[in-house]
């Protein structure tokens, strides 16, 4: 058994692109082993910068040696097939196959043996395939040579067993050199193993393991943070980022001055994160007036010039944003609206401008139902999108609604219009917040309802993995702001309401509506399986229809509590029981059985009960249905349990009698209409 | 904070000048041909034909020169520290990129005084696309302790042709690169001359009366009327020197037809500084500068110098 070890060295490899390439390297590599009969224990891939890499652990010096049967057409077929299953099988003649028979008459086999081949040969041929395939998201030609990757590709270390597996792909020879770190050791180093390979490259200032420098980085920043009485506001992907784009991290800690401080702490943060990927600090929870910049240098003056740079980089950067924050709050965000019709939403589906005027009709409905004030509503909702002409805006996209807030606060607005404005774009993912106060819940929804409306409307629906505006988050978005703030919505109506504040109907909206609502229907059962919902009784309830996203998640979860009883545990067997001769007896009949019993065809005590309990049940639970009480519904029908029992313990359906056995049947069906107050007990899995 | 100690600073190119003629000095000596700046406005060292049209085409080409980039949207009326309608870039072309180039890249950094043992330069990725030239490369911009100094792109497609041979494409944002090696802050404060004394010439001495005079012209006086009838013109203009030697296997007029094609995208700029032009207007403007720009590159390749010759000597050898 035998250690392969592969390395990829390049010019800079985009940060965002390093794992994803490391995987697929895992993933193709082994892949292609084994469809070479190249079995292993481990495979590990890596990538820096500069390098994608790869070990395979526990392999063998040979592939095995191979016997396969193919089997043929039959003796006598059409020339053009036997012909055929020749080629396929690498044959000249029907001479070099057997002749075998089955029942039906003779047929070619052909035997293929496949002796197994030194495992460098395989692999020789394997890679190259792989770096000619290598699915980069982009990448690009160099020089005058033919072979694309992600940047020029420089050298290729391969070694199995400690010994070059030659090959050569565009001019480039394989080996079993690499190089360390850019500046701190650029000369090339040759390596006889992956350990070696590794502590080389340690000694040559490169950290292989993009994981370990995640957390070179992290534990350096808290560090530096500690030392000054501050703490590392956590970034996961900004760490992830830095580990990108370092081989050799070294953080170091910078200051900025503190008359910046005025300018909103996300602003703040946000430029020295796009501009130069530093983290921000705080002190207690205020901004701190320092960053954690990380270098790919240990500097002979101990960084000295970097953080001396980087801070002059940041003071230009800060300047320019307060200069942004304060030139922006000289101009209303009122007056910025019109501005408004500059910018296209959607090219079918008209500016942001037209979009603000419907959202604010639509807001105004919506407060109704969430016991906002109608009028504050309707502000923010004109005023929501002002902040997107802004400069702070068009050059942070990311703080569209953080900035309105700020300036709407500075202009004096009422302080719920203010936090609309920031709020309305939540939750902006599963794991954010929803709006929790009335006016952002209003103007929340309606700009969500709007979004879904007109992208349904122009038939530009999220099919499979693509949802490139984002409806499916829209959409949950929408049901999370309900259920958590408990919002009484009629989405029906809703989106009617959203659909009619159109200038003109797009074609094709109204048979489209029903889409839409099926469309959520579906994100509900998502998001309530999620949450850990049986799915069954998700379908269970949903199969009554409905539109109400609050009462088909409360009767779900009344529903829950009821089958874990053991009332509802017999009832659901009952019921079930009942749904399935129904089922059979109506299709042997060929009839339904929908129709009351008759009293006079009662003859058994069990029946006269439970047909006296159904009525009962039924008149409770709907009763409790309509007060949307749904735990006493339940309660109602607990009370069904023992009548069912009864009935089905004592009582033969399928009697000799036909009258009978079809008031029976009616008898059975009534237990099926009854359950269905609540909800339909044939989707639930006993 | 923040200011350099006299230990920290990197010597080198004192002066915004020395920079210019270090960096020629440097790339002359590794076979570029050093031009002058291409005598027309326009908005980046990429539109120059050194650029454009000789990156299309088998033959091979190093050049390197100052390009003035004209960015009338950009302009400040010289109230910004860092923001100039006017700025000078410097150009480098190699074609094919050596295998090299990155080092080469950094060899000219340390001749302009950067100290790479003190100094954090990174590749950050920066994908280039220009709309109106129909051109697009990956590359990265270079960080210097954090600034960007400069673009470095290996072209894939000019024109909509692709580059065959690929050529590598370094521009350095000269007023940057100097504030940073002569640590100042604010572009009017650079030491254009290097003398000091009454006799230093700061870049504010140079260009910052033009910073407010063209701010103006820019954004408040530019005859948008003229303009727009420059912009057809030149856009007629383009067409009719193409269309008339479009029967022959060679084109005979490529240059003055792309003259056009870079006066056509400045006067787009000029419109836009000027707000005149609306967001769905816009998107046409670019079509109409790009289909210009397309078809010069297209003409280019029956040009001697776009390798139509080499072809044909192929041809004749059968």
């Amino acid at each position: 058994m035998a250690e392969l070890l592969l390395e990829l060295f390049s010019e800079e490899i985009p940060a965002r692109m390093q794992t994803r390439a490391a995987e697929d390297l895992a993933r193709l590599l082994g892949d292609g082993l084994k469809d070479a009969g190249l079995e292993f224990d481990t495979i590990r891939s890596f990538a820096t910068p500069r390098r994608v890499s790869v070990v395979v652990d526990g392999l063998p010096a040979r592939s095995p040696d191979v016997r396969q049967e193919k089997k043929g057409p039959r003796v006598g077929s059409p020339d053009a097939a036997v012909q055929g299953f020749l080629k396929s099988a690498g044959l000249k003649s029907t001479d070099q196959a057997e002749t075998r028979a089955d029942k039906k008459g003779d047929f070619y086999v052909a035997l293929i043996e496949r002796p197994g081949r030194r495992t460098p040969e395989a692999v020789a041929e394997i890679v190259p395939a792989i770096l000619r395939n290598f699915p980069w998201p982009k990448s690009m030609r160099w020089g005058d040579g033919r072979l694309r990757w992600v940047r020029p590709l420089h050298s290729i270390l391969c070694i199995f067993g400690g010994k070059v597996v030659p090959f050569e792909i565009d001019g480039i020879r394989s080996g079993k050199e690499t190089r360390g770190h850019r500046f701190m050791a650029p000369k090339p180093f040759s390596v006889k193993s992956f350990d070696d390979y590794a502590q080389k490259l340690r000694k040559a200032f490169v950290i292989l393991d993009a994981r370990e420098r995640e957390a070179i980085v992290f534990k350096g920043a808290e560090k530096l943070a500690a030392k000054q009485k501050l703490a590392l506001i956590d970034d996961m992907g900004l760490l992830a980022e830095n580990a990108g784009l370092t081989e050799w991290p070294i953080p170091l800690i910078g200051t900025f001055d503190e008359s910046f401080l005025e300018v909103p702490p996300e602003v703040l943060s946000t430029s020295m994160k796009a501009h130069q990927k530093c983290f921000s600090l705080r002190r207690g929870d205020k901004l701190a007036n320092r960053f954690i910049v990380v270098a790919n240098l240990k500097a002979k003056d101990g960084g000295n010039a970097i953080t001396a740079g980087n801070e002059r980089v940041i003071r230009a950067r800060l300047a320019d944003a307060k200069f942004f924050f304060d030139h922006d709050r000289k101009v209303m965000l009122e007056e910025l609206v019109p501005k408004l019709k500059e910018i296209i939403f959607h090219e079918k589906l008209g500016t942001q401008y037209e979009r603000v005027q419907r959202v604010r009709v639509l807001a105004r409905d919506l407060a109704k139902l969430v016991r906002a004030d109608p009028d504050l509503a309707e502000r923010a909702a004109i005023l929501a999108k002002a902040d997107l002409v802004t400069n702070m805006v068009g050059e942070f996209p990311e703080l569209q609604g953080v900035m309105g807030r700020y300036y709407a606060i500075d202009q004096e607005e009422d302080p719920m219009v203010a936090g609309a404005i920031a709020a309305h774009y939540k939750p902006v993912g599963p794991s954010d917040d929803v709006p929790r106060e009335p006016v952002a819940i209003a103007v929340a929804l309606a700009d969500k309802l709007d979004t879904l409306v007109g992208f349904w409307a122009i038939d530009e629906k999220p099919t499979g993995s693509k949802d490139p505006f984002a409806l499916r988050r829209a959409a949950l978005g929408v049901i999370r702001i309900v259920l958590e703030n408990d919002v009484r919505l009629k989405l029906h109506d809703v989106t009617r309401a959203a659909l009619q504040k159109w200038r003109q109907i797009p074609k094709g909206a109204v048979e489209t509506h029903a889409g839409l609502l099926a469309f959520f229907a579906d994100r509900l059962k998502v998001h309530l399986r999620d949450q850990g919902a049986r799915h069954d009784l998700v379908d269970a309830v949903f199969a009554l229809g409905g539109d109400d996203l609050l009462m088909i998640v409360r009767r779900v979860e009344a529903l829950g509590r009821f089958l874990d009883t053991e009332d509802g545990e017999h009832l659901l067997t009952g019921t079930t029981r009942a749904i399935n001769i129904l089922r059979i007896e109506e299709k042997k009949d060929n009839k339904s059985y929908n129709r009351p019993p008759d009293p006079k065809l009662l003859k058994q005590s069990e029946e006269m009960v439970l047909a006296k309990a159904v009525d009962e049940v039924e008149r409770a639970a709907a009763a409790a249905v309509t007060k949307e009480d749904f735990e006493s519904a339940m309660t109602a029908m607990a009370k069904l349990r023992a009548p069912v029992d009864a009935f089905f313990d004592h009582v033969t359906v399928n009697t000799d009698d036909p009258a009978l056995r079809e008031n029976r049947l009616h008898l059975l069906n009534r237990i099926r209409a009854t359950t269905l107050t609540v909800a339909d007990f044939s989707k639930i899995e006993g | 904070m923040g200011k350099f100690t006299k230990a920290q600073r990197p010597s080198g190119a004192t002066s915004f000048q020395d920079l210019i003629l270090r960096l020629q000095r440097y790339w002359a000596d590794q076979g570029c041909v050093i031009l002058q700046p291409y005598d027309m406005e326009m908005g980046a060292g990429t539109f120059h034909p050194a650029t454009t049209l000789r990156s299309l085409g088998p033959k091979p080409w190093r050049a390197a020169y100052v390009q003035p980039s004209r960015r009338p949207k950009d302009g400040r009326y010289g109230e910004n520290p860092n923001r100039l309608q006017h700025y000078y870039q410097f150009q480098v072309i190699l074609k094919p990129s050596p295998p090299n180039i990155q080092d080469l890249y950094l060899d000219s950094l340390r001749a302009i005084g950067v100290d790479v043992a003190n100094h954090d330069i990174r590749f950050v990725e920066d994908d280039w696309e220009s709309p109106t030239l129909g051109a697009w490369g990956l590359g990265w911009e270079v960080w210097c302790d954090g600034m960007e100094v400069s673009q470095f792109t290996y072209f894939q497609q000019v024109g909509g042709f692709d580059c065959d041979p690929v050529s590598g494409e370094l521009t350095y944002g000269l007023e940057r690169l100097a504030m940073y090696v002569q640590g100042v802050d604010r572009v009017f404060d650079l030491n254009f001359n290097g003398r000091r004394g009454k006799d230093k010439v700061t870049y504010g001495d140079v260009f910052l009366q033009a910073e407010q005079e063209y701010s103006r012209y820019n954004f408040e006086q530019a005859d948008t009327k003229t303009l727009l009838a420059h912009f057809r013109d030149a856009e007629a203009e383009c067409k009719a020197l193409l269309a008339k030697s479009e029967d022959r296997k060679r084109h005979l007029m490529v240059l003055p037809a792309y003259d056009q094609a870079i006066k056509a995208s400045h006067i787009f700029n000029l419109l836009d500084a000027r707000g005149v032009i609306s967001v769905t207007e816009r998107q046409g403007f670019i079509l109409r500068v790009r289909e210009l720009a397309r078809a010069c590159c297209a003409a280019w390749l029956k040009t001697e110098a776009g390798g139509s010759m080499l072809d044909a000597c192929r041809d004749a050898h059968g």
